[in-house]
């Protein structure tokens, strides 16, 4: 009689956690299944995880509620004398080692592929600034830097006034993103320049930290077109949360197109360093790169966030020698967040970032840098 | 038995102080109990303030109160304070209170330690909390401070660093202290396998603190000296490794964890007995098991940064330890609903409490298991999944069970019953609110959402709004909790000695209030008295 009862009310016991455990699947977000073989394992493992645990959850809830909705004092229930049982102890430490035993098996095999980045066809290093990533294509001279977009970077100031939901993939969009071509097996170094950072796209199946002074390695290979979107996932630093990652995954030949004009690209700005700039020319370029690189830290009109990022003018002069500015800017100051600018920038970005913050906020004409000093100062 | 030895007590502890000196002075384990308990929720509640700062930014996308550097110390105040200030804390001033009345004890074997020990706590946390208000403000680089990140900060590191000085070697006296109270000073006839759970538990949490306290003293000792001296440990530039960082860190750091979950289980361990009238099932397994998962607990540090890029070998070997944790972790559970199963089952608070612990406290354990898969981990790693799990098992785990070992001892320390509707009311309130918290944070983090971000993209919202207003919510809640123990404190019905009908053990011999000094004559222990004879014989 006590059996039988026990029995019924633990299917109704059951039933109701199943339902239960069901709404909870039903209500939320799972793992996205993803774009690549590996990604795709890895969203399988975590579903059958995740299927272990619930029906071992299931069923060790039944029991504890069983216990609860019978076992009561209340109805008169007499406590049993059993304090241990042998038998039993020695099932649930041995049927649990069963189960890890039956988890570890595929996890190890997905793990040895993802870890397998021989072969690949083509090499992209990603490098972590404080706060946006640079690509190099490493077989193809081609690199480009890859920041949060300015819709979102207005939007997201404090107090903006901008609503998010107006935003085209608020905080998910770049200025440049990494264009890829489908169906090639990529090997990413990934490495900083600065503090670590973590590169993250859900729909790769993957996260890797960006560390500085070591490479480390991962890879993908992207079955179908389209736009990945992913976010920094280490905490680097106040802006942690605004240096997101788009991957355009292309076909072949739109990607051999699309490297020929970043070469073009690439080949105007050298000529563009070479020649003198006029003021006009220099303040424009130059509020551009300074909202870009410079305004996260050092405000759009210069004042700063002391103690950290120290204010560029005051009462509308800039402070400091020109001299002294360049050599900050392009070495960077050490034991601050303020990193050198001379591989992430042109001479041309350099100068004219230079002249629009000796400029914008005076009321006097201050100096003007020109690209070709800074040309001369890198040779000399 | 010869607990009516401890109403003639006075004569040779002489006159007592009052007022601040009484406090400033004690050496009485009961008083110094008392004194870490109120620090603990002091902080619990300074800390649950910061948590209710990072809530109503992520209420809804966009930055409306908050710069994201402020956000930064929030979530590293927030879980600094947590963990040293209220958890900790909370346990440490549970062992002084329980573990000498457990053992029959006359009180902590080392009590002017015992009084060091705590006194160092406040003047820890002004160091800590004070950084709030330095110009550079407070530290922004997570409460792992991983470098190169905290090295940019501004002075305020040195505060931290010295403030978690002052915490190591506060919980390093309080462990040798427990160490030494349980060693050498149980009554005649206490064997080590007739400890009641808690007593086992804290003996063990109290080797994992020695342990490993140092090596952060180390870890953070080491920032130091790169941030304002020069040397280059952590930084690259100059020949150091910063994940080298993370591997100390971690060592100091796995232990932690469980040093913040060993006495939850022992709390747990003597709740649910009481209250299923009924011996803890298998209680030299409950004992095993907890050792070995302190042993393993020094063997998996590296689960943590799976993704800092590991030789294959290494991630392996960490994922199979790790998953390993699972059998004796599992047989805990298993315990404990065997332990309930075919008993006498009342539901007072404590045992609502306890309840709470082992359901949710699974479910934390169950996502902990899944972060172990590596390949798995790789998706999971530093998103919302994460701090969903670790929400389940530090407040539904160790925070339920501290508030569980309260109302189940509040009588014993106050002499007066709580309220129990009110109690009742304080359980169910903080459980709906809890699980509308922290339960939608694992869609939030499967679907892409990094954790420590001030702000996130729109897909995001929903969950976050839910999220938040559960936070709210239950931090509402623990208000009541504050007024229970304050209005229990104050008066209410008298409490018997015994206060539980289920309860055994050398605590419900002395009189409710325990009166300071107890145990001045050892009482004997037999098998009349010990919890745990059956597995004697």
């Amino acid at each position: 009689m006590k059996r039988t009862n026990e029995l019924i009310v633990a299917l109704a016991v059951m039933a109701v956690i199943v339902v239960i455990t069901w709404g909870l699947f039903a209500v939320g977000d799972n793992m996205p299944r993803g774009v690549t073989a590996y990604s795709n394992d890895v969203y399988e493992l975590h579903n059958i995880i995740l299927g272990i645990v619930t029906v071992i959850g299931v069923l060790v809830f039944t029991a504890m509620f069983t216990s609860i909705v019978l076992h009561r004092k209340s109805k008169g229930y007499e406590a049993a004398k059993f304090t241990h049982s042998t038998k039993a102890e020695i099932a649930w430490t041995a049927i649990p080692v069963l189960i890890l035993v039956g988890m570890a098996v595929p996890a190890t095999s997905v793990l040895i592929d993802m870890e397998s980045t021989g072969d690949a066809e083509m090499n992209i290093k990603v490098t972590g600034y404080q706060w946006l990533w640079k690509y190099d294509y490493l077989e193809e001279d081609v690199s480009l830097y890859s920041a949060l977009d300015r819709d979102s970077n207005r939007a997201r100031q404090i107090s903006s006034g901008i609503d998010p939901e107006s935003v085209d993939n608020y905080l998910l969009n770049v200025d440049k993103p990494l264009v890829v071509p489908v169906d090639t097996k990529i090997r990413f170094l990934l490495t900083s320049e600065d503090v670590i950072h973590s590169w993250w796209v859900p729909e790769l199946g993957w996260k890797r930290d960006a560390i500085p002074g070591t490479v480390n390695e991962a890879w993908t290979r992207i079955d179908e077109e389209g736009i990945y979107r992913g976010q920094c996932a280490e905490l680097c630093g106040k802006d942690h949360g605004f240096m997101p990652i788009v991957v355009e995954a292309v076909s072949k030949e739109e990607y051999a197109i699309w490297l020929s004009e970043q070469r073009q690209e690439i080949a105007a700005t050298a000529h563009d360093a070479a020649r003198e700039w006029t003021r006009e020319e220099l303040m424009d370029h130059g509020a551009n790169v300074y909202q870009a690189q410079c305004a996260a830290c050092h405000q759009a009109d210069g004042s700063g966030l002391e103690p950290a990022f120290p204010a560029l003018a005051q009462n509308g002069s800039p402070t400091g020698s020109v001299d002294d500015h360049l050599s900050v800017v392009l070495n960077g100051r050490e034991g601050t967040p303020m990193s050198g600018f001379r591989e992430r920038l042109q001479p041309q970005d350099i100068a004219a970032a230079l002249t629009y913050t000796r400029n914008a906020w005076s009321d006097s004409e201050g100096e003007i840098v020109q690209p070709s000093s800074i040309i001369e100062l890198d040779q000399g | 038995m010869s607990h009516a030895t401890t109403a003639e007590h006075d004569d040779h502890h002489g006159d007592h102080p009052t007022g601040l000196a009484r406090w400033l002075f004690t050496t009485n384990h009961k008083e110094i109990g008392t004194l870490y308990l109120v620090f603990s929720l002091v902080m619990f509640l300074v800390g649950g303030a910061m948590a209710l700062v990072i809530r109503a930014e992520l209420f809804a996308p966009g930055l409306q109160l908050v710069n994201p550097e402020f956000f930064n110390q929030m979530t590293t105040m927030h879980a600094l304070v947590m963990i040293f200030g209220a958890v900790m804390p909370a346990f440490v001033g549970l062992a002084n209170w329980m573990v000498p009345l457990m053992v029959g004890a006359p009180d902590m074997a080392l009590p002017r330690m015992n009084n060091w020990s705590f006194w160092i706590l406040p003047f820890a946390f002004t160091l800590l909390l004070m950084t709030l208000f330095l110009p550079s403000g407070a530290p922004a680089s997570g409460w792992t401070l991983y470098p190169p990140l905290s090295l940019q900060g501004g002075n305020s590191l040195a505060f931290v660093i010295f403030a978690i000085h002052l915490m190591g070697i506060s919980s390093i006296m309080g462990a040798i202290n427990i160490i030494a109270t349980i060693l050498n000073m149980r009554a005649p006839g206490m064997t080590l396998l007739r400890m009641p759970m808690f007593v086992w538990a804290w003996l063990i949490t109290a080797f994992l603190l020695i342990a490993v306290m140092p090596v952060l003293a180390g870890a953070v000792t080491m920032l130091l000296t790169d941030r304002f001296f020069g040397t280059s440990f952590f930084n690259a530039a100059g020949g150091g490794d910063p994940v080298l960082y993370q591997h100390i860190f971690w060592f100091f750091g796995h232990p932690e964890v469980y040093i913040m979950i060993l006495p939850a289980f022992g709390i747990v361990s003597e709740i649910i007995p009481t209250f299923s009238r009924k011996p803890l099932f298998g209680y030299t397994a409950m004992v095993y098991a907890t050792a070995s998962i302190a042993f393993l607990s020094f063997i998996v540090w590296a689960h943590h940064m799976f993704t800092v890029g590991m030789p294959l070998g290494a991630m392996l070997f960490f994922m199979y330890a790790t998953m390993v944790i699972a059998v004796p972790t599992g047989v805990k559970v298993f315990n404990w609903v065997a332990t309930m199963w075919r008993g006498s089952m009342s539901f007072e608070t404590p045992m609502l409490f306890a309840l709470g612990f082992v359901v949710l406290f699974t479910i934390g354990g169950f996502s902990g298991l899944m972060l172990a898969i590596v390949p798995a981990d790789f998706q999971y790693h530093d998103s919302y999944f994460v701090v969903a799990h670790f929400h389940y098992v530090l407040v539904t785990g160790a925070i339920y069970s501290i508030m569980a070992g309260v109302y189940y001892w509040l009588p014993k320390w106050t002499g007066h019953m709580y309220n129990e509707t009110l109690g009742k009311v304080h359980f169910w309130w903080s459980t709906i609110w809890v699980n509308v918290l922290f339960f939608p944070q694992h869609y939030l983090g499967l679907a892409g959402m990094p954790r420590r971000i001030p702000d996130y993209a729109v897909q995001f919202s929903e969950f976050n709004a839910i999220s938040s207003i559960g936070g709210f919510m239950f931090g509402i809640g623990q208000l009541l909790f504050a007024y229970i123990v304050w209005q229990c404190a104050r008066g209410g019905k008298k409490a018997t000695a015994q206060v539980w009908e289920g309860a055994h053990g050398l605590e419900w011999t002395v009189p409710s209030p325990a009166p300071l000094h107890t145990f001045d004559t050892p009482p004997v222990v037999d098998d009349q008295i010990a919890v745990h004879k059956d597995k004697l014989t």
